[in-house]
């Protein structure tokens, strides 16, 4: 017996979990600054200011985790990767020409006339709405196995606009973290609306996902299996009750807590995130292709891995620096 | 049906890798110019090197912009519209990708905001640091995706086990035989765009009234080193072609024009290839000059495309008009680089009269010329990615076996979609480039992301 055991075991299932890990990183610090997008109607001019530049040093970095995420998906599971994107055609195009208006928007919005400046704003927040709802409907035919039926595109519809607007949550607990006084509070309320998108897609997730596949149903509702995943509910649900009850009283002298809506938020992300990678293991298209049988060979993954195990520290520490040096409240960006 | 989606997704991945590689194409050598001005400034303590490095990191910032956009776009078109690549190809095309996403991407997208936003925020070593690690990043970023375009081309270091390729000898893949001469001419390349590009907007500058010495250093700096690296252009782009000889002599053939294998082969100056008759028309060419080119020898043996039909008929080469074309849209362009950009030196060089020894003429062709830089890498790289054809992986992937089983109509509309947007954008970043050309010529300040305004005042700096 080898000492790491098969290669052609440990290194799909390494780099599932990379992968997994990366789409997590993504939906969480993209999903922020999509929903900072999404939200952009609702403010005042010089308030879209100041929401751009609370994620104007984070968003192309926020952005490359989900060029990170499809990789891994393209090098290590290369005929996953043509099965769903295929199945994925038009929303894939809707979302990368969404992905495409809002991250020159950004830039042009900043450096075109005045006049054109009511333009790019439209553009970024179209762009973000494309992105977001694309990604929600992706989510919800990859959880109904990327068959292409009516009630599949129903339900991912549905999706489509939980996503959308738990991605809105998501970014305005950034902004009620980045910002202050008037906008902060506008902030809190915008939480305390887009917090049910996210309680609802998580359950209406929850409630098809079982109902898909025999085998998923057995995962979750037979014993001992149970067990393992009821933490997940539970938490969740905590986790809830705890955000609403915070957002009632904010925002908090002193600005105290103000990044604590963002965390719990993030956390609730995680369990919602780790219910479906457990629920979905070990098939990465679902119920037709499993991590083993997608997998690259095992000595192109394992020079992939040799670079992963150098990189993904150095990425993750800069990352870290960079949101430490853009800490605090958001200010004006400037070249200098 | 099938070879509707075939060609239209071709157009589509044509389209797409072409709006992307115009911005690579800039901040690739636009970075290591940046470089140079925050060095200049850290030894000189000029200020008119930090003002030419403020101006050009906007352009910078919105190149990288329009780069990652569009780049995400192709990550995802392997999956979407050529499966077979990957599944095929997928062991050596994967790690490629994956070391130039991890390496070269991460460093350039996190650094990017220490280095467009920080100068006031991180001490000066951090930022000439961020500085060199995006300009660094985005080379690395280059040299992985050449190495994988070239292997497309010359493909070896591996072998096929029940029709799938494995690799055998990474450093063969690495390095294999176009390798080195396709990333020196486009590394060249995205230099000689840069220069072109800031000599133009420069002159542009220069020319309503901005003559500051910020605009000074940028025009001098670009003017030059253009007319330095376009010789060594010309130079490597030649070898270049003699690599392409041994290795794709079909393409060769195509750029040529030459149909027949002979000796003493014409240079083929001007043409139009007949694909039916499988001849040339009106055909204008320079006694063996071609031989001489190819084999330096004056009636040296060159093979032509008909030895690349199989007996039954099969055309194992690529469409000639479009290669044949592209090449001379590059080459002509290069010359023209060359006469510009050597005239414009002799200029600033003639008793010592700097950018003020420019004539009117002269500083408009240099705004003329800003963009002449995208015309030759772009015909270039049809030249090389068309005269792949039939192939996707040269000798072992058609293309056609590789393509999505998408409905054409689909495909047509998201082509349509994508024509749509980058038609605009594309539209939109040129006249930002000028309108911020303008904005600086009136002595604006420009580039503060946020108007102030008075609900903004009261900010809160973070504790330093």
């Amino acid at each position: 017996m080898h000492y790491f055991g098969d290669p052609a075991i440990w290194l799909p299932f390494v780099f599932a979990a990379l992968m997994g890990v990366s789409i997590l990183i993504y939906v969480v610090l993209d999903g922020f600054d999509l929903g900072v997008g999404v939200l952009f109607p609702l403010a005042e001019d010089d308030e879209k200011d100041r929401m751009i530049a609370s994620i104007g040093p984070f968003w192309d970095a926020n952005e490359t985790w989900l060029v990170l995420a499809v990789g891994l998906l393209l090098v290590a599971f290369p005929s996953a990767h043509g099965t769903i994107l295929t199945a994925l055609y038009l929303p894939v195009a809707i979302m990368l020409i969404g992905l495409i208006l809002r991250g020159v928007a950004f830039e042009f919005r900043a450096k075109a006339p005045a006049p054109h400046k009511r333009l790019w704003n439209n553009a970024f927040f179209a762009g973000s709405l494309m992105t977001s709802l694309s990604q929600g409907f992706m989510l919800g035919m990859y959880v109904m196995g990327l068959e292409w039926t009516w009630l599949n595109v129903a339900f991912a519809l549905l999706t489509a606009v939980f996503l959308t607007v738990g991605y809105s949550f998501i970014g305005a607990t950034w902004v009620i973290h980045k910002t202050s006084e008037a906008l902060q509070i506008k902030a809190v309320e915008w939480a305390k609306g887009g917090i049910w998108g996210l309680v609802l897609g998580i359950a209406a997730i929850s409630l098809a996902t079982p109902f898909v596949s025999a085998r998923i149903f057995d995962k979750w509702f037979s014993w001992p299996e149970a067990l393992y995943l009821a933490p997940l509910p539970i938490l969740s649900a905590i986790l809830v009750f705890w955000l609403w009850s915070m957002l009632r009283r904010m925002p908090h002298p002193e600005d105290r807590r103000s990044w604590q809506p963002f965390a719990a938020a993030t956390a609730l992300w995680v369990m919602a995130f780790g219910g479906m990678a457990y629920s979905f293991y070990p098939y990465v298209v679902p119920e037709q292709l499993t991590i083993y049988d997608a997998a690259s060979a095992p000595e192109s993954l394992f020079i992939i891995l040799i670079g992963t195990c150098i990189v993904l520290p150095t990425i993750m520490g800069y990352t870290v620096l960079s949101y430490v040096i853009f800490r605090g409240k958001a200010t004006e960006l400037r070249y200098d | 049906m099938e070879l509707e989606t075939l060609l239209l997704s071709r157009i589509q991945f044509a389209a797409n890798i072409s709006f992307h590689i115009l911005f690579p194409t800039i901040t690739i050598a636009l970075g290591w110019v940046l470089l140079f001005f925050k060095l200049r400034y850290n030894r000189t303590g000029e200020e008119r090197w930090m003002e030419a490095y403020r101006f050009w990191v906007k352009i910078f910032a919105l190149s990288f912009a329009m780069g990652v956009v569009s780049g995400i776009t192709m990550s995802f078109q392997f999956g979407t519209n050529w499966p077979g690549f990957m599944e095929k190809v997928g062991n050596i095309a994967g790690p490629l990708l994956a070391y130039e996403i991890m390496t070269a991407f991460f460093l350039e997208a996190v650094f990017l905001g220490i280095m467009l936003f920080g100068f006031s925020r991180v001490p000066n070593w951090l930022h000439t640091l961020a500085t060199f690690l995006v300009a660094f990043g985005t080379m690395m970023s280059a040299f992985w995706i050449i190495v994988l375009n070239s292997w497309m081309h010359t493909p070896q270091g591996f072998e096929m086990i029940d029709g799938v390729a494995h690799a055998t000898d990474w450093s063969a893949i690495i390095f294999n035989p176009s390798m080195p001469y396709r990333f020196t001419h486009m590394v060249l390349a995205s230099f000689l765009t840069v220069s072109f590009l800031i000599a133009g907007v420069s002159a542009f500058r220069w020319l309503i009234g901005g003559r500051t010495e910020g605009v000074r250093v940028a025009l001098k700096t670009a003017v030059i080193g253009a007319a330095l690296l376009i010789p060594v252009q010309i130079f490597v782009g030649d070898m270049h072609g003699l690599n392409t000889k041994e290795y794709q002599p079909a393409k060769v053939a195509a750029m040529e024009g030459n149909w027949e294998t002979d000796t003493g082969v014409p240079l083929v100056l001007f043409a139009i290839p007949d694909e039916e008759a499988r001849e040339n028309r009106f055909e204008i060419g320079i006694p063996k000059l071609a031989s001489f080119i190819l084999t330096h020898d004056w009636n040296g043996e060159v093979k032509g495309l008909n030895d690349f039909v199989t007996e039954d008929g099969e055309v194992l080469h690529p469409r000639v008009s479009p290669v044949f074309w592209s090449f001379r849209v590059m080459v002509g362009t290069g010359l023209l680089m060359l006469l510009v950009s050597w005239t414009a030196t002799y200029m600033i060089m003639r008793r010592k009269r700097g950018v003020e020894g420019l004539p009117k003429p002269m500083l408009y062709a240099l705004v003329g010329m800003s963009f002449s830089g995208w015309l030759a890498t772009l015909a270039g790289w049809y030249t090389t990615e068309i005269g792949r054809q039939p192939w996707l992986v040269h000798g072992v992937l058609s293309t056609k076996e590789a393509v999505a089983d998408v409905p054409a109509p689909l495909v047509l509309s998201t082509l349509i979609a994508y024509l749509a947007v980058y038609a605009a954008l594309l539209l939109a970043y040129i006249f930002v480039i000028f309108y911020l050309a303008r904005k600086a010529a009136r002595g604006e300040e420009i580039g503060t992301r946020v108007a102030p305004s008075p609900a903004a005042a009261p900010k809160a700096m973070p504790a330093e």
